[in-house]
């Protein structure tokens, strides 16, 4: 099996049903519309499957690159198409793969206008989503990471809301802004190590003063993606505006490109810079994880609240992260995951209410347990999941994040453990006014319950946020092997400079 | 001294193209206005044909006719690079001459005296042959920047282009007056004999060079020389526009950068500034003043003038590494160029050009397919990966920080974002804003293959670049190995 390039089948296969819908769905009849449907419906599953294999072929013992691929792309300037997946990355790409199909399938009905257009947009974005977290080469990082913009750009602006275009141009214009202070990065990195190679970088040290500059580069990046505060104001604009599944996607796997980042390049490359920042992670994280769950408090819009709550999320994700040992970082990609399941789900939650009454204020819905039993049920089981109520996927990573935190600051675990609290409050109180109180409206009294269809949406996320929850070690194990060689890469480049810094101080003095 | 008979083989290229020029204008004063497509046809095969007779050169240096002209593999890229955007210009042309009910014989035998100008400004090895060089493209493009005589803009851009480049000119020949008198030669390679000592400057020189270098930005359009640009593209005819946003614009930076790096190389230190002041307003204009522009034209003037302030980042660094940066930004910017103008060319209204950009509205309902490339073409001016225009402004950047030049760089970053916001502003009303009116059906095969081609060039420039990376790198090489 492994003869074979399987990361590059899973990359590039959704570029395939691209070609297929090009080539094969002209017109625009409803028949074709439905062909259209059903080649993006299965592209993704097949991708999915595909992506298993990732999985069953996967040596969780192996802290290392697994399946990795190589091949001259550039060979002048030591730049290659490299990939390859270790214990970070390879849960990320399963998640991918696992939710584009989700997403297919939430637009069936909402999505009538230019159908073509949007799959095949959700079909390169697929790809490069994986060939993000596949790629070990800058350049080639570089490439699917900015390539991102360009599908979700249109998927905002074209099939988005009132403030569409808004929205679109701030969250490219923020996004892009970050990413080439990183390219400048990339490239002065490319000149110390005399490649772009990522694991060859990694094994490469830096002088101190450089990497300050380096870890605010490629910081700026991340923090704008993942998004920290402040810098977090594109999101909820583009949430509100994105459609369904766009915010699914954004939520889901877009915003961990952030987190990933810090894992994958600040982290083990920048060690020194990392400890010197470390303090500036954790107060601009208390402050988004308290403020913005206060702010998620006062939204009267379905979206923007959970997207406020993204960036809470978000914000504990960034908290184990920096933590720097085990129980952080294995915490804080398990949040990600849980995230990035259950944010999806919710947002889910609010199209289906939404395809019915095409308004997201929270004030004009109310009493949907009695007309929408199914319903009730899926929006409260993913909101328990949301708080990290014990036996969802969410405890499991919080729970992780601060006892992380704990260890390395009791502060910081304190002040992240109020953020708990009030997310439970804004979460529970959403969940309260939508879907408890009196039924009164008329149109909504009118709303019928979840179809077949959605019920088939729903049924694997709930499924995989049990599992996560349960038995959270099939994916700890995944992961915990190349965090050990992360923090163990972090704490022995970290010791190395400090005993090369106090030799020379010794021998000056 | 006898007299030699000099070595004519390496301006074969140029001395074909001008008997060509010769033999086709003669065909056109025969057959009159009604055979300007075969003429035009013939124009195109007779650049084409100098194109390949420039890649059989091979790519040794070799100084010929008393040192004033000089052919190295930079040379070899360049008039390449100026052949081919001269020759999908006439292809360009020819269509739309027709269509406008403009066609006269004489438009693509200016086009190729134009060129003819132009592949020996790349090969000038000396302050003399570089300005015949100069002047022999600049007349051809005055009468064809004017070459609309009833259209008053169309007259109003010629007259205007004319009067800006005879001052560039003058303020050129002036400073190479003051180079001459100062250093006593007028060869490059004598004046950088001269330098390569270590020998300081007189003040005269450095002067001489100031002015050179102001002719030279003029002929860019980089700020702050940059005024006559709007008005000249937006008043000349579309296909003229997009042959001086191509063609004199690679002659003109291929001229500059050996002028900088042959004669003037070892005088970097000198001029290195007056570059990056130059990239810098260049880059802050463009993106700045194209924000509020609302003909597509002069948007796409400013956006050269910016495109030229990336190309002069890598200049600015002067090491071989920004040269080739320099050879891949232009290389990749034509391509786009005249993808973009094709598309321009396009914009058709019930038998009516038009060129505001609210035109475009809905384009991507109408003709999905022009949409499409135009999204290409902007994305990738806007230097987002994975398109061509990503890489191109990738190794100017990388040349930057490896001369240290992180201010500039980072600069240069920004300003991109700032300019990422017009190029979106396009794609926005492509495809997000509701279609007004749909344009004309046109047919014109010649403009269908080159949006196809520059467009699928853009899109798939980063599955194979090693090819067009290598020879750049080795056309930078060759400048700096003599």
């Amino acid at each position: 099996m492994a003869s074979w390039p399987l990361l590059s089948f899973t990359t590039f296969l959704p570029l395939a049903g691209v070609a297929l819908i090009l080539l094969f769905c002209r017109g625009n009849t409803p028949d074709v519309v439905r062909n259209v449907r059903y080649v993006a419906l299965w592209t993704t599953v097949i991708t999915f499957v595909l992506s298993l294999f990732i999985w069953f072929n996967f040596d969780p013992r192996n802290p290392g690159y697994q399946l990795v691929e190589k091949a001259d792309w550039i060979p002048e300037f030591g730049i290659s198409y490299h990939m390859g997946v270790d214990g970070i990355s390879m849960l990320f790409v399963i998640l991918s793969t696992f939710l584009m199909p989700l997403c297919i399938l939430s637009s069936w009905e909402a999505v009538q206008n230019r159908v073509k257009e949007y799959m095949i947009a959700f079909l390169v974005l697929e790809t490069l989503m994986v060939g993000m977290f596949c790629a070990l080469d800058f350049v080639l990082f570089y490439m699917f990471f900015e390539g991102v913009l360009i599908p979700m750009f249109l998927i905002i602006g074209v099939w988005g809301g009132a403030r569409r275009v808004y929205a679109a141009f701030k969250f490219f214009l923020y996004t892009l802004l970050g990413s080439v202070l990183m390219l400048l990065a990339i490239l002065a990195m490319y000149f110390a190590a005399g490649t772009t190679d990522i694991p060859t970088i990694t094994a490469t040290h830096f002088p101190r003063n450089m990497q300050l500059w380096l870890w605010l580069a490629f910081f700026a990046s991340f923090a704008v993606k993942v998004p920290m505060w402040p810098v977090h104001t594109w999101l909820p604009d583009a949430h509100v505006e994105a459609p369904t599944a766009g915010s699914v996607i954004l939520a889901g796997v877009l915003l961990k490109m952030g987190g990933y980042g810090f894992l994958r390049f600040n982290i083990p490359m920048l060690p020194e810079a990392t400890e010197y920042f470390a303090p500036l992670v954790y107060t601009l994280s208390i402050v988004a994880v308290i403020y913005t769950s206060l702010v998620a408090l006062a939204q009267e819009d379905m979206k923007k609240l959970i997207a406020y709550s993204s960036v809470a999320h978000m914000g504990f994700v960034t908290i184990g992260m920096f933590a720097l040992n085990q129980q952080g970082i294995e915490g804080s990609i398990f949040t990600m995951l849980s995230h990035g399941i259950v944010s999806g789900a919710l947002f889910l939650c609010v199209g289906v209410v939404y395809d019915r009454l095409h308004t997201r204020e929270i004030a004009r819905y109310g009493g949907l347990v009695k007309n929408m039993p199914k319903y009730a049920v899926v929006f409260l089981f993913m909101t328990m999941a949301s708080v990290g109520l014990p036996g969802t996927s969410g405890f499991v990573g919080e729970f992780l994040v601060l006892l992380g935190a704990f260890r390395d600051n009791t502060w910081v675990a304190f002040l992240a453990a109020t953020g708990m609290v009030l997310g439970a409050a804004y979460a529970l109180w959403l969940f309260r006014r939508v879907v408890y109180g009196k039924l009164v409206k008329p149109d909504v009294r009118a709303m019928f319950d979840l179809n077949t269809r959605e019920v088939a949406i729903f049924l694997p996320l709930i499924a995989v946020v049990l599992w996560m929850g349960v038995y959270p070690n099939s994916f700890l194990n995944v992961t915990s092997a190349s965090v050990g060689q992360l923090i163990q890469t972090y704490q022995t480049k970290l010791a190395a400079a400090q005993g090369g810094a106090g030799d020379v101080s010794v021998a000056a003095r | 001294m006898t007299a030699v008979f000099p070595d004519i083989w390496p301006a074969l290229p140029e001395i074909f193209l001008a008997c060509a020029g010769m033999a086709l204008l003669l065909i056109g004063v025969f057959r009159g206005d009604g055979f300007t497509r075969p003429i035009g046809y013939m124009t195109m095969v007779a650049l084409l044909l100098a194109a390949i007779l420039t890649m059989g050169y091979g790519t040794g240096r070799v100084v010929t006719f008393n040192g004033l002209f000089v052919m190295d593999a930079f040379g070899v890229f360049m008039k390449v690079l100026i052949l081919v955007a001269a020759s999908l210009s006439v292809l360009l042309a020819l269509g739309f001459n027709e269509r406008e009910k403009m066609a006269r014989f004489e438009f693509p035998v200016l086009m190729l005296f134009a060129t003819l100008g132009m592949l020996m400004m790349v090969s000038a090895n000396d302050l003399i042959s570089l300005y015949v060089g100069l002047e022999t493209q600049s007349l051809a493009l005055y009468v064809i920047a004017a070459f609309r005589r009833d259209n008053t803009k169309s007259s109003e851009a010629g007259l205007k282009y004319f009067v800006l480049g005879s001052l560039s000119s003058g303020m050129l020949l002036y400073g190479a007056s003051m180079v001459y008198g100062f250093a006593g030669t007028t060869s490059f390679d004598k004046i950088a004999a001269l330098f390569a000592g270590g020998m300081h400057p007189s003040v005269g020189v450095i002067i001489g060079l100031v002015f050179v270098a102001a002719g030279l930005a003029f002929k860019i359009s980089a700020v702050p020389f940059h005024m006559w640009t709007p008005d000249v593209y937006e008043g000349a005819p579309t296909p003229v526009t997009a042959f001086f946003a191509a063609a004199p614009k690679v002659a003109a930076i291929a001229l500059f950068t050996r002028l900088l790096i042959e004669p003037f190389g070892h005088l970097a230190h000198q001029w290195q500034q007056i570059i990056i002041v130059s990239s810098i307003l260049s880059m802050s204009l463009g993106a700045f003043a194209a924000i509020t522009q609302n003909n597509i034209k002069r948007l796409m003037a400013y956006s050269s003038i910016g495109h030229v302030g990336y190309a002069l980042v890598g200049l600015a660094s002067g090491t071989q590494e920004g040269v080739r940066g320099v050879l891949i930004y232009m290389a990749v910017y034509i391509v786009m160029n005249i993808g973009t103008f094709a598309v321009i060319l396009c914009m058709k209204q019930q038998g009516r050009m038009v060129e505001e950009i609210k035109d475009l509205a809905g384009l991507s309902r109408t003709n999905p397919l022009l949409a499409g490339a135009m999204a290409v073409f902007m994305f990738s001016m806007a230097g987002i990966p994975p398109m061509a225009g990503f890489f191109s402004k990738l190794y100017v950047f990388l040349a930057a920080i490896e001369a240290q030049l992180y201010t500039l760089a980072v600069i240069g970053v920004l300003t991109s974002v700032v300019g990422a916001f017009y190029y979106l502003r396009i794609i926005k009303i492509m495809y997000f804003d509701e279609p007004v009116e749909a344009f004309d059906k046109i047919n014109d095969d010649g403009m269908t293959g080159i949006l196809i081609a520059t467009g699928l060039f853009t899109l798939l420039f980063f599955v194979v670049p090693a090819p067009i990376l290598n020879y750049a790198a080795s056309a930078a090489a060759s400048l700096f190995a003599g």
